[in-house]
C-alpha cells in the first residue's frame, strides 16, 4: 500500500549549508571503519564542503550515560567540551556521526534552554576542569541530515543507481531511523518521529523504493542496557527478530540504517538468529545486506566497496553489488589497498 | 550454538490466528456472553475467586481473544455458586458459560458423545 | 425594537435568531459560508434515533421562513465598534447597529492528519467519522479497493484527552458516534466484524447507553478497552493496528480493512480572533469561556455578546437546540435591562 505521508511544517528541519565541525562516533568507526571515512570524502570531494574533522574530541559518554554508568552533569560537561573545541576552530555548525550522540546534543541543549541555572553550573565545571569556555552551537545535524540535504546533488553524479541492473526494477529497501534521531525530539527529525524522511529521501533520490513493513517504526533492539549485560540480549536480539520477521513477507534488498549502533545489530544479529533458529531473512539464502547511509550513498557514488569496507559486515554484500551491477574485484575483498591479506573467509553454511 | 541468550516469545494477543469454535459455539448458547462489560463484579463476588487465583472476568475475556491454553484447569476451579449471576448487570448467564465450556472441551477431547463424534 | 446580530448561520445560530425573532426583535444572521446549517450538511443520521440529519436540516430551514430575519451570507466580521449601550458591526461596506450580540461560530473537528501515528490521509481506507457520514450518503461503504471490508475498526478519542494534540478534555459526542456508526454499518454489512478500541465509554444520556447495549446485544459489537498506538500497512493491502487489550493487560494486534477515527471537536481556528475581535475571554482550550458553568452558559464575559452552541463546549444537536433556547432566553433577559 502506498505511503502517502507529506511532512507537516511542525517536522520541518533546518539544516546548515556548510562549515561543519565534525563529531565521530564511538561505535561507527569500529563497525564500519570506512564509514565516516567515506563521508568525509563525499562531503569534500563531491559536495565541495567544509568540514573539521578533528583529533581532539572524544567520545560523547552517551552509552554511558544511557547504562547508567555517569551522571548527567558529566556528559554535559563532556559535550560543552566539544562544543568549546568547535568554537576554538571557528565553526557554528555541529555535526554528529551517531545518533545516539545527536540526541545527546539535542538533549543537553533543550535542557539548557530551559534551566539556564544548569547551562552556568556545567560553564563553571568546564571552566574548572579544561580552562575552556564554549559557544552553543547554531546548528546541531545529524550527518545523514547534511546527506538527505544534498541528496539531489548526490544523484547528479551517481554511478550506481539503487536500481536491479539486471530487471530494471527498483531495490527494495528497508529504511531503520534509530530511536534517538526523533523519537525523542520529534521536531529535530525531517518527518518526525513516526516517518521520519532522512533515509527515505535518499533511497527515493537514488531509484530505490522504501518498505513500509508494519513493524517499521520499531526499535532494532539495540538498547543500551539490553545489549550490553550478556543475560538481557533476548530483549535486544527478539526485538529484531520481530522487525525481520515482519519485513520479510517484502523480501528486501537491502536494509540502511541511520544509526551506527542499529546498523550494527541489524547486522549481527541476522546471523546470531541463523545460528540459534537456522532462520535466514531476505529473497535468496543470502539475509539481508545492511549498510549505513554513507556506505550507500558511496556505492551510489560509485566508491569502491573495499575502500569502504564493506567486507567488514556480517551479512555478505557481495550478491548486492551484483544486483547493483557494480564493478569490484573479488580478489580485493580480503586484502589491504597494499595486497596483504586481512584474514580468510569461510563461507557460512547454510542451515 | 548457545550464547547465553535466547530469543523470547511475543506476548502480544495476535487476534488474526485465533480458533473461533469455543467462542462461536458460546455465543450460539449462550448469546448473553455478548453484553458483558468488564466491570468485574463476578470476579469480586466470587467464592473460588475469593481463595485461589480464579477470575471470572478475565476467562471470559480471554476466550473472547482466543487464549484457551489453560482453560481446561482454569474453569474446574469454578465452584458453580452462581453468586456471579445475582451481581451482573448485564444478566451474563456466567454459570452458564461455564458449563458451556466444560461441555465444549469435553466434546473437542472426546469424552463426550455427540451425535458427530459416536462412531 | 431591539437589533441582534448573530454571528454564524449553523443550528445553533440559526435557532437563537428564531428564538429572538419570536420576541420581537429585529434579527441579523451573519454567516460565511453559502448556505445555513453548519456541519450539520456533512452529515447522514444523528445519534441515538437514527433521525436524518436532513429532517433536522429542514425544521430549522422552515422555522426560519416564519421570521423577517436577515440574512448576510458569505461574510464575515471586520470589525466591531461600541455604540451607546450596543455595538455596530461591521462586514464588507454594510454596518449592522446590534443592541445585543450572540456568537454562534461553532467547532472544528480534529484534523486527525496531526495523529500521524494512526496514518490518516498516508494510509489508504483509513477514515475519520466525518468521512464515513458521506460514505453513508453516497451508500458506498466498501473499502478504496471497491471491497467490502470484512473488518473495521472505530478508533475512540483521537485528537481527545490527548496532551499531545494539547486537548485535554473530552469532546463527549464521539463516544456514542461511533456506537452510532458501528450499528449503521452493522446494519450494512452484517458480516462484517467492528471494534471498538475505547479509553473510557462516556454514554452520558441515557439513550446512549441503551444504545451502547444494543450494539453489543443485537449487532455483535466488540469494544475492546485500548488506546490504539499505530497503524501500518501490511503486504496484503490490510490495516494493521496496535493496542494493548488492556482488560487482559496484554498487547494486541489485529489486521483490517478500514479505520474510522472518532476526530474530536474542537474551537473554530478562528475562534479567539473572533474573541479578540468582540472583546471576550476564551479558555485554554480556545472555546469560548462561559461566565456561570451553571447558570449562564452563553453569557460571556463582555455586556451585550452572547454565546450559543459548539464554540462554548463540545455539544451534540439536542444540546445545541436546546443551548441556543437558552441563550436566546438570556439575551431577552439582558434586552429589558437597557
Amino acid at each position: 500500500m502506498q505511503n502517502l505521508y507529506t511532512v507537516s511544517k511542525d517536522y520541518r528541519k533546518e539544516i546548515a549549508d556548510d562549515k561543519y565541525y565534525y563529531a565521530r562516533s564511538c561505535i561507527r568507526q569500529n563497525f564500519f571503519p570506512g564509514s565516516e571515512v567515506t563521508f568525509l570524502n563525499i562531503l569534500k570531494k563531491d559536495l565541495d564542503r567544509d568540514v573539521f574533522d578533528d583529533p581532539k574530541h572524544t567520545t560523547c559518554t552517551g552509552i554511558a550515560y544511557h547504562s547508567d554508568v555517569i551522571p548527567f552533569d558529566t556528559i554535559q560537561t563532556v559535550v560543552a567540551r566539544h562544543f568549546a573545541l568547535m568554537s576554538e576552530n571557528g565553526y557554528e555548525n555541529f555535526i554528529a556521526s551517531c545518533v545516539t550522540s545527536f540526541g545527546m546534543y539535542i538533549e543537553i541543549t533543550e535542557t539548557w534552554k530551559h534551566f539556564p541555572e544548569q547551562l552556568e553550573l556545567i560553564r563553571e565545571h568546564l571552566k574548572k576542569a579544561t580552562g575552556r569556555e564554549f559557544m552553543i552551537p547554531k546548528n546541531i545535524a545529524h550527518t545523514s541530515d547534511i546527506v538527505y540535504k544534498y541528496r539531489m546533488r548526490i544523484a547528479e553524479q551517481m554511478k550506481y543507481p539503487l536500481v536491479n541492473a539486471k530487471t530494471g526494477q527498483p531495490l527494495k529497501v528497508v529504511d531503520h531511523i534509530g530511536c534517538h534521531y526523533a523519537k525523542m525530539f520529534p521536531d529535530k527529525g525531517e518527518g518526525g518521529a513516526e516517518f521520519t524522511q532522512v533515509l527515505q529521501g535518499m533511497i527515493k533520490a537514488w531509484g530505490g523504493a522504501t518498505v513500509d513493513y508494519p513493524e517499521r517504526r520499531h526499535c532494532c533492539g539495540f538498547g543500551f542496557r539490553q545489549y550490553l549485560v550478556q543475560a538481557n540480549r533476548g530483549y535486544s536480539v527478539s526485538n529484531s527478530k520481530k522487525k525481520f520477521e515482519s519485513m520479510q513477507p517484502y523480501e528486501p534488498d537491502l536494509i540502511v540504517a541511520n544509526c551506527p549502533g542499529c546498523a550494527m545489530f541489524m547486522d549481527r544479529w541476522q546471523y546470531t538468529l541463523n545460528e540459534m533458529q537456522g532462520t535466514r531473512y531476505g529473497a535468496s539464502d543470502t539475509m539481508i545486506p545492511v549498510l549505513t547511509y554513507e556506505e550507500m550513498a558511496g556505492l551510489v557514488l560509485g566508491y569502491d566497496p573495499w575502500d569502504m569496507g564493506l567486507q567488514m559486515h556480517q551479512v555478505d554484500v557481495t550478491p548486492l553489488l551484483d544486483k547493483m551491477g557494480v564493478k569490484y574485484d573479488p580478489d580485493g575483498k580480503y586484502r589491504t589497498r597494499t595486497g596483504r591479506p586481512i584474514g580468510s573467509y569461510t563461507p557460512q553454511q547454510s542451515r | 550454538m548457545d550464547f547465553g541468550y535466547t530469543t523470547l516469545e511475543t506476548r502480544s494477543i495476535d487476534y488474526d490466528k485465533f480458533d473461533r469454535k469455543l467462542i462461536e459455539y458460546l455465543l450460539q448458547y449462550e448469546p448473553s456472553l455478548l453484553v458483558c462489560m468488564a466491570c468485574g463484579g463476578c470476579t469480586a463476588t466470587c467464592s473460588a475467586g475469593n481463595l485461589v487465583d480464579f477470575n471470572i472476568r478475565r476467562i471470559q475475556l480471554m476466550v473472547k481473544r482466543g487464549e484457551t491454553d489453560t482453560l481446561k484447569a482454569e474453569i474446574d476451579k469454578c465452584m458453580l455458586c452462581g453468586k456471579c449471576m445475582l451481581i451482573c448487570p448485564r444478566g451474563v448467564n456466567l454459570r452458564n458459560v461455564v458449563m458451556l465450556i466444560k461441555k465444549k472441551l469435553s466434546i473437542d477431547s472426546g469424552q463426550l458423545a455427540t451425535k458427530n463424534n459416536i462412531k | 425594537m431591539k437589533n441582534i446580530v448573530i454571528i454564524g448561520g449553523g443550528i445553533a445560530g440559526v435557532e437563537t435568531a428564531c428564538a429572538l425573532a419570536e420576541g420581537g426583535n429585529h434579527v441579523t444572521i451573519i454567516e460565511r459560508d453559502d448556505k445555513l446549517g453548519g456541519k450539520l450538511n456533512q452529515w447522514y443520521c444523528l445519534f441515538p434515533d437514527f433521525k436524518k440529519s436532513t429532517q433536522v436540516l429542514d425544521y430549522i430551514k422552515n422555522r426560519i421562513k416564519n421570521f423577517d430575519i436577515e440574512l448576510k451570507l458569505k461574510s464575515t466580521v471586520e470589525k466591531v465598534e461600541p455604540n451607546g449601550d450596543g455595538y455596530f458591526i461591521h462586514t464588507g461596506n454594510v454596518r449592522y447597529a446590534a443592541d445585543a450580540v450572540v456568537l454562534a461560530v461553532g467547532y472544528d473537528l480534529f484534523d486527525a492528519t496531526r495523529k500521524e501515528e494512526l496514518g490518516y490521509k498516508i494510509y489508504d481506507n483509513v477514515f475519520t467519522q466525518a468521512d464515513i457520514e458521506a460514505k453513508f450518503r453516497s451508500g458506498d461503504l466498501n473499502t478504496t479497493f471497491g471491497k467490502a471490508p470484512e473488518r473495521i475498526a472505530i478508533v475512540h478519542c483521537v485528537g481527545s484527552r490527548d496532551e499531545k494534540c494539547h486537548n485535554m478534555y473530552c469532546s463527549k459526542v464521539c463516544c456514542v458516534t461511533g456506537v452510532k456508526q458501528a450499528i449503521e454499518i452493522a446494519k450494512f454489512l452484517p458480516k462484517t466484524e467492528i471494534f471498538c478500541f475505547y479509553m473510557d465509554l462516556r454514554m452520558y444520556d441515557k439513550h446512549f447507553e441503551e444504545l451502547y447495549r444494543s450494539a453489543q446485544e443485537h449487532h455483535n459489537i466488540q469494544f475492546i478497552r485500548g488506546r490504539v498506538s499505530e497503524v501500518s500497512a501490511t503486504p496484503d493491502q490490510r490495516l494493521s493496528i496496535k493496542t494493548e487489550d488492556t482488560l487482559s493487560g496484554r498487547p494486541m494486534k489485529m489486521k483490517l480493512d478500514m479505520i474510522i477515527l472518532l476526530a474530536g471537536m474542537e474551537a473554530k481556528k478562528n475562534t479567539r480572533q473572533v474573541a479578540r475581535l468582540f472583546d471576550v475571554e476564551t479558555e485554554e482550550s480556545g472555546f469560548l469561556r462561559s461566565q456561570d458553568f451553571h447558570l449562564g452558559a452563553g453569557i460571556l464575559s463582555r455586556k451585550g455578546i452572547f454565546a450559543a452552541g459548539a464554540c462554548i463546549s463540545p455539544m451534540s444537536i439536542k444540546e445545541t437546540i436546546e443551548n441556543a433556547r437558552s441563550t436566546a432566553m438570556q439575551v431577552n433577559q439582558y434586552l429589558k435591562t437597557l
